[in-house]
């Protein structure tokens, strides 16, 4: 039974494990709970980790996947007061507190930018819809 | 699927629940647990659903639990379409096979095991999933299923030949290519009615963002024609002041909007709707139906029982009615937008929270997380709507933080951006 089973997944390749990735490259020592859920919600708009995809439309998001600490947070304090204009980054920066905008640039600091890319569209199967 | 294959991978299934997590899971995982330092997988994670919801919670647990817990997702469909950026394909400037991808970049770049079959039953006490063709144990379950409609009130639009007529068109797919057809055979002066149902239903502002898109494509093809607006609801839900201003200065003359007309019946054959006040005949008929919580939620009891959505802990997603069950997407009760965003952002603090959980460690006690829900009032111009949400102690809810709020006036930059949004969070769910 054991062998089936084993059989069954060399063949199957449905059970892997996360290929070519370390540990670290998923967490570091001081990441906070708090903090990587946050910044988890920026990815809509700037990617995974902070890694915005490279597409070609005629707009690409700005990745901020390793950017200067400093810098992040700058631009973030910006967009709360409005010295920079945003379209929509006052809105996230103004209900964030000082101390998550801090934290938010430590973590986007220390991401390795990456290569991200978006996902091959394809045709639509011919199956029924609910 | 063969049907070896097929035997292979119901024994597997079945084989899995008896034997538990440990057994296959030290096969399974041996490449990584390896370079994990032989660690055995510390549990598995059935997930239900490979929506929005479903696959970031999917990724995100494999991710922060650097591969050590087991991920299962359970989908019956063997593709993700986006209900974001369909409302432009019935407008005509995106295609179905634009917002139609794989799951397979998800599978192989996080080690994620998939099921492709339909859920039939959930038994929370053995903790087990049944479905058509096999079934499986956890230790958590994550129930993703998004929305089902609810036709007691509808019984005559639930097969799929009265759907052929009357698409809804609310999960994107077939539907969604049916609408848009129906619309290029409409003559011009033909009516178009949809019908919104009463709140809350998914992507608050999707019905309003769908009238623009279905103007739009009138006002240049068939401009002799109308759109009658019927809305269970007492005003426009969401970006209200956005849309009246770009119905009365984009699409004049042409949008009927009447609120507080919920529909009461609906005729297949002629294309017509009832409400208590008046009968409204069609030439292309949309009824968004009522909804609920998916039928997985409503398998294993998740549901409220005076509201058919499912109350959940903010701080893990757990539901408050079953132990070791987690809901997140459309189908939790929340007061929060059921949209795609929302649905990534809930699946996230579940994510962090069963990860912790399942090392005897505590969830973040005061999740924070944004929401942006963007609409297309042409096939170039967008707006927003966006809100931080934090997780209020006393309350026990995620409420909105200050400054949130909508766009000055829909733009093309915003257009550009919108589109940005959706490359980078279908990337981010599924790659
Ligand atoms: C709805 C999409 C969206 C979300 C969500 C979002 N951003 Fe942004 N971000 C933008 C856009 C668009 C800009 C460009 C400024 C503008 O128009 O608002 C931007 C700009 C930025 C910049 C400036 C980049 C530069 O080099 O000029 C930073 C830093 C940033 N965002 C960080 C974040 C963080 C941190 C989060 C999560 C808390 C976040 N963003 C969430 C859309 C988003």
């Amino acid at each position: 039974m054991k062998t089936f089973i084993l059989n069954f997944i060399l063949i199957s390749s449905v059970v892997l494990p996360i290929p070519g990735r370390a540990a670290e490259d998923f967490v570091y020592p001081a990441q906070g709970l708090h903090t990587r859920t946050l910044a988890a919600s920026c990815a809509a708009c700037h990617g995974t980790n902070g890694n915005a995809v490279k597409t070609n439309a005629e707009f690409d998001a700005t990745a901020i996947a390793g950017l200067d600490k400093a810098y992040i947070e700058q631009r973030l304090i910006d967009f709360r007061t409005g010295v920079r204009p945003a379209t929509v980054m006052h809105r996230h920066a103004n209900g964030l507190t000082l101390d998550e905008i801090k934290q938010l640039a430590d973590y986007f600091s220390r991401q390795k930018p990456e290569k991200h890319t978006m996902p091959e569209p394809q045709m639509l199967k011919a199956v029924q819809d609910e | 699927m063969n049907n070896t294959a097929d035997f292979n991978r119901r024994d597997f299934i079945k084989t899995a629940g008896v034997l538990g997590a440990s057994v296959l899971g030290a096969l399974a995982f041996t490449p990584h647990a390896v370079a994990m330092g032989k660690k055995p997988p510390i549990g598995r994670v059935v997930v239900i659903g490979g929506g929005y919801a479903g696959t970031s919670a999917a990724k995100y647990i494999r991710m922060w639990s650097m591969g050590s817990i087991e991920v299962v997702v359970i989908e019956p469909s063997p593709q993700f379409v986006s209900c974001p950026l369909s409302n432009l394909v019935l407008g005509g400037s995106q295609q179905i096979s634009d917002l139609t991808f794989g799951y397979d970049m998800l599978k192989k770049h996080h080690g994620i095991q998939w099921v492709q079959d339909t859920v039939t039953a959930v038994n929370s006490d053995a903790k087990k999933v049944m479905m058509q063709r096999g079934e499986i144990t956890y230790d958590r379950l994550i129930v993703a299923p998004g929305v089902d409609f609810i036709y007691d009130r509808l019984p005559q639009l639930q097969t799929a030949e009265a759907q052929k007529q009357i698409p809804h068109a609310w999960k994107a797919g077939w539907q969604t290519v049916n609408l848009r057809q129906q619309l290029e055979s409409m003559p011009n002066g033909g009516v178009f009615v949809i019908t919104i149902p009463q709140a809350p239903y998914r992507c608050p502002p999707g019905p309003y963002e769908r009238i623009c898109q279905v103007a739009y494509y009138l006002k240049a093809h068939k401009p002799k024609s109308k759109i009658i607006v019927l809305d269970a609801n007492a005003e426009i839900i969401s970006k209200k002041g956005l849309f009246t201003k770009v119905w009365a200065n984009n699409y004049a003359g042409m949008i009927d909007y009447r609120p507080d007309s919920a529909i009461v019946s609906v005729d297949v054959q002629t294309k017509t709707v009832s409400t208590e006040f008046e009968q409204v005949k069609a030439d292309v008929l949309n009824v968004i139906p009522p909804q609920r919580a998916g039928k997985p939620a409503q398998m294993a009891n998740l549901l409220a029982s005076d509201y058919p959505w499912c109350e959940v802990d903010f701080l893990s997603y757990e539901s408050k009615t079953v132990a070791n069950v987690h809901v997140v997407g459309d189908s939790v009760a929340s007061g929060l937008p059921k949209s795609a965003h929302m649905a990534t952002s809930q699946a996230r603090v579940c994510a962090s929270a069963i990860v912790e959980l399942m090392q005897g460690r505590s969830p973040d006690p005061a999740p924070v997380f944004a929401n942006t829900c963007y609409s297309f009032v042409d096939d170039k111009q967008a707006m927003h709507v966006a809100n931080v949400y934090r997780y209020d102690a006393a309350k026990k809810i995620m409420v909105s933080a200050e400054g949130g709020g909508v766009s000055p006036a829909p733009s093309d930059k915003e257009g550009a951006y919108a589109k940005a949004w959706a490359h980078n969070i279908w990337s981010d769910v599924l790659t």
